[in-house]
């Protein structure tokens, strides 16, 4: 094949605008307008690339989004990179850099540097695709809508005119008109965009795909569907070849003839199923490259032409992607010996127009013919003569294959399409895919209609997982949440965790301490002077309404209607399934009003918990529920010095044991600011958790390290509080619970009311929560007590069996610490009948080796709660 | 996604809303009168219909009301 550029023709190409790029590490000029396929076969290129298994030399097939062969890797001058794309559907552009492919691209290891976006759009039409049945029925459809409310995309640049959104291909059709679409760098400064499409209406008018015939070394260089041949000619000014074969079975390439001629392309031979011809085989060069072609005609004996160009018309496909994603049925129409749209499916009205519709323009009479059987030597060093007959390019699969799939018993296309991946490469089957099914019908002696397709799944074209993403990446994947204390931790070298959407400090180093160091110091620190800990994120829900206290009596295991307006009481609350879901202290502020606090990555969840009882079965209740978690900043002061900072703070408050006793809390005036105080502890120690509006929660925090300072005052993290708190054998629900923990296993059936009814009771008869083997919550102490179990491992019993798998499980550790205030480490867990094993020993065999622990009550500090109000006398 | 029909914003797209499962399933007026057999029955068990049921959803990213509404499991389409 000779392929070189025309002095003239050409409409879509500017001659004004020389481009320059790379293919290969080579220097090639092209014209804006031009795709890489076009400025590579006019500057001669026509060998792009070897196919993926069979490293056959390939050339270019196709002028669209059909090509199966002409895979490249591109890097655009912007940075940005894309491991696998068709050269037919990449506009060439100064600086972009083009490397071929052998059949597959390689993924890309670092992040995509394109910036992407996202687009919604709303319209009573959609109409896909802007040929002149798509413009005719846009032009309809703004009869009976507003322009504006007619949407028209077209997966071609800009041409039809303004009216169209051009580079814009569908992806998938969806629910109800939703349509997704991805068009190609929107702006100069936009890589891409993806559209979010919900159309009252849809009309697809997407055209249709021409489809090769298959035969002996049909792959060949050279090879290339007719009206791709044209389209090179008139759209690009580019002459696919010198001396062409034209071999077809329908009425379609008479004007592809027409356009060669006049470009100056000798037609050697026309080979016409119709009138019983066939090409059988086909020569090649050294390089692959095809140079000559073998014909019969019925009846006569093979002779060979010779020609660098073979134009193959197998007839046309209607694509019919989005019809049938939509639901809508196909029906094979002998007429063009293709699957035409049929029934349309449910939802927005959907209707097919134009070639879609398989109103093929001068198709004329058509003979279908899918395969030449090999003649004489087509088979050359093998026995099977199948073996070039190539289905699918992208994926070289031949008849052969195809034979042997049906031959081991797959009959339905959709097996052979898997056994076979014949329509699983980039151009998903649009060359392969009818034709595979009619190869098939003839072996199988069904007709092609029964055979059918493969089911049409979006995307209709590949799309990148940065497009798909668009500007939800990095920061902007999901919201971050930060405290108003947060610039303080930050300077203040904290180290973050999240939890949830939220950023908290885990701990606060200090010079060269590890993790392990500063969280021991922070601990002493709490346990022995006073610390401090910003606890804004706890999820806080007002609750509001004469009927607040019926509503969280159904809500808690236990009772809140009878707390006492400035009290607080820890509460825990299940599922319908029984299982414990939330837990928290809540307040009573007045009569008819409770603040409720809740686990912070729970909050969200629970505040849809409360609205759903509220709603959807106790209408009747008078109560709402209110998020106020951002409204309140929340500071725990915590440890034996904790009421003198707080004094300082809050002069006004009387903090003594009895005015301010533990589980109340008091307005009071923080800081200069009106704010609540709430005697709460979640260590163990003498603790105020102070609430100021938010905005005046840095100063707060800022005003307790200051007046601290003198006392030590140590800024502790979530690390800290977990320690602390697991040495008082406080469950975090989501870790020591997951979803099978009832309130019984955790040791809290004291919480669990029997004398009213509320969310989950029932289920805390089934006979399954009183099972005796139940995971229950103990403490762990290893026998070294050096010893730090990893969280997750699993308990067996001493003499266990450890060779014999699978191992009893006795349960598993859910948290392990190492505690100054225990002096070595420690651990929760959740064991099968734990608390009937207190004393026990059990094993954790680890890779590292296997660790002895004694089973412990859960509570292994302080479990006379003799420290909350403050130092105990000694 | 589907284009859900919020009885107080209109139709909104599926991503705004949370799924409720079977609708009509009521709190059992006495739970302590059932067996463990109904009680399961009310927590788990729940219809699968080829065709119209009645499905609840909740539009959590918008009016945050809860509602009932009837689809067709095999079109998707929403009949009222």
């Amino acid at each position: 094949m000779t392929a070189s550029r025309l002095a003239a023709s050409g409409d879509r190409i500017d001659r004004s605008r020389l481009v320059r790029f790379e293919f290969d590490g080579g220097s090639l000029t092209g014209f804006a307008g031009d795709t890489i396929a076009s400025a590579l076969l006019a500057n001669g290129i026509d060998l792009v690339g070897r196919s993926i298994y069979h490293a056959r030399p390939r050339g270019i097939v196709s002028a669209g989004p059909e090509e199966p062969n002409a895979l490249v890797r591109v890097v655009w001058p912007s940075g940005v990179s894309e491991p696998m794309l068709r050269a037919t559907t990449v506009p060439i552009e100064d600086g972009l850099r083009v490397a071929s492919l052998a059949g597959r691209g390689r993924l890309e290891t670092t992040t995509d540097p394109g910036r992407f976006d996202a687009a919604n759009r709303h319209c009573e039409v959609l109409v896909i695709g802007a040929g002149a049945s798509g413009l005719a029925a846009a032009e309809a459809a703004r009869d009976a809508a507003p322009a504006d409310r007619v949407f028209v995309i077209d997966a071609q640049p800009a041409l039809a005119g303004p009216e169209v959104q051009p580079d814009t291909t569908a992806l998938g059709i969806y629910d109800h008109g939703y349509v997704t679409a991805v068009q190609r760098h929107p702006t100069p400064t936009t890589d891409g965009r993806l559209w979010h499409i919900r159309a009252k209406r849809i009309v697809i008018a997407t055209g249709a795909t021409e489809r090769p015939i298959v035969f002996a070394n049909d792959d060949r260089p050279g090879i290339m569907l007719a009206g791709a041949g044209a389209t090179y000619i008139e759209r690009y000014g580019v002459r696919p070849g010198e001396r062409a074969v034209i071999f077809t079975t329908n009425g379609t390439t008479d004007a592809v003839a027409a356009t060669l001629g006049a470009a100056g392309v000798e037609i050697v031979a026309t080979v016409d199923a119709r009138a019983g011809e066939a090409v059988v085989d086909t020569l090649g060069d050294d390089a692959g490259r095809i140079s000559g072609v073998v014909i019969t005609s019925e009846g006569a004996a093979p002779t060979t032409v010779e020609a660098d160009l073979l134009l193959v018309s197998g007839g046309w496909n209607p694509n019919v992607a989005l019809w049938a994603q939509a639901r809508g049925t196909l029906r094979f129409d002998e007429r063009i010996a293709a699957f035409v749209p049929d029934g349309r499916g449910p939802g927005v009205p959907i209707e097919a127009v134009g070639a879609a519709a398989g109103e093929i323009e001068g198709i004329g009479e058509l003979r279908p013919l899918w395969v030449v059987p090999p003649h004489g030597e087509s088979g050359g060093d093998t026995s099977d003569p199948w073996i070039r007959h190539y289905v699918d390019l992208g994926r070289d699969a031949t008849v052969s294959d195809l034979r042997r799939a049906l031959g081991a018993g797959l009959t339905s296309i959709e097996h052979v399409k898997r056994y076979t991946t014949i329509g699983t490469g980039i151009d998903q089957g649009r060359t392969s895919g009818v034709v595979t099914s009619a190869i098939a019908a003839a072996i199988l002696g069904q007709e092609v209609g029964a055979v059918g397709v493969p089911t049409f799944r979006p995307p209709t074209v590949p799309v990148s997982f940065a497009q798909l993403a668009a500007r939800d990446r990095g920061a902007l994947a999901d919201p971050i949440r930060t405290t108003p204390i947060h610039p303080w931790h930050v300077a203040n070298g904290a180290v973050f965790e999240d939890v949830g959407q939220w950023k908290r400090p885990r701990h606060f180093p200090q010079a060269d301490e590890s993790m392990e160091e500063a969280v021991l110091r922070e601990c002493v620190a709490a346990r022995s002077g006073v610390a401090v800990m910003d606890a804004t994120t706890l999820g806080k829900i007002d609750v509001q309404g004469p009927d607040a206290g019926v509503f969280l009596d159904r809500v808690y295991t236990n009772t809140f209607s009878t707390l006492k307006v400035g009290s607080c009481r820890y509460g825990l609350m299940c599922r319908a399934d029984g299982m414990v879901f939330d837990d928290g202290v809540t307040s009573r502020l007045a009569e008819d009003r409770y603040h409720m606090t809740t686990t912070t990555g729970n909050a969200a969840a629970v505040l849809d918990h409360l609205e759903e009882w509220l709603q959807t079965e106790w209408p009747d209740l008078r109560v709402r529920a209110t998020s106020v978690t951002e409204q309140w900043a929340t500071i725990a002061v915590v440890g034996p010095h904790a009421r003198d900072v707080v004094a300082r703070v809050a002069p006004g408050l009387d903090l003594s044991t009895e005015a301010f006793g533990f589980m109340t809390w008091r307005d009071a005036v923080i800081a200069g600011v009106v704010g609540r105080v709430f005697r709460i502890s979640f260590s163990g120690e003498l603790a105020y958790e102070l609430n100021v509006p938010t905005w005046h929660g840095l100063a707060l925090w800022k005003a307790l390290i200051a007046v601290g300072e003198p006392l030590g005052i140590t800024p502790y993290g979530t690390e800290a509080m977990h320690v602390l708190r697991a040495e008082k054998g406080y469950p975090i629900i989501g870790q020591e619970t997951d979803g099978t923990t009832t309130p019984q296993d955790l040791g809290m059936g004291g919480l669990v009311s029997t004398k009213k009814d509320f969310i989950g009771r029932r289920s805390h008869r089934r006979p399954d929560a009183a099972r005796a083997d139940r995971k229950q919550l103990v403490g762990l102490l290893p026998t070294d007590p050096t010893a730090l179990l990893p969280e997750g491992a699993q308990l067996v019993s001493l003499d266990a069996d450890l060779a014999t798998t699978p191992v009893p499980m006795l349960g598993h550790v859910t948290s392990s610490y190492r505690s100054a205030a225990l002096g070595r480490t420690f651990a929760l867990a959740l064991v099968k009948g734990g608390r009937d094993r207190l004393g026990e020993r059990a094993l954790a065999p680890l890779v590292t080796g296997t660790v002895e622990v004694e089973i412990t009550g859960s509570v292994l500090f302080d479990p006379e709660s003799r420290r909350r109000d403050g130092e105990p006398p000694a | 996604m589907l284009l859900v029909p919020c009885p107080w914003c209109g139709p909104r797209a599926e991503i705004e809303f949370r799924y409720g499962g079977q609708a009509g399933i009521a709190y059992p007026k006495d739970p302590d009168g059932l067996t463990d057999a109904e009680w399961v029955e009310y927590l788990f068990l729940r219809d699968n219909p080829k065709g119209p049921w009645r499905e609840r959803w909740v539009h959590t990213a918008g009016c945050r009301r809860w509602f009932d509404v009837t689809r067709d499991t095999l079109t998707n389409e929403f009949l009222g």
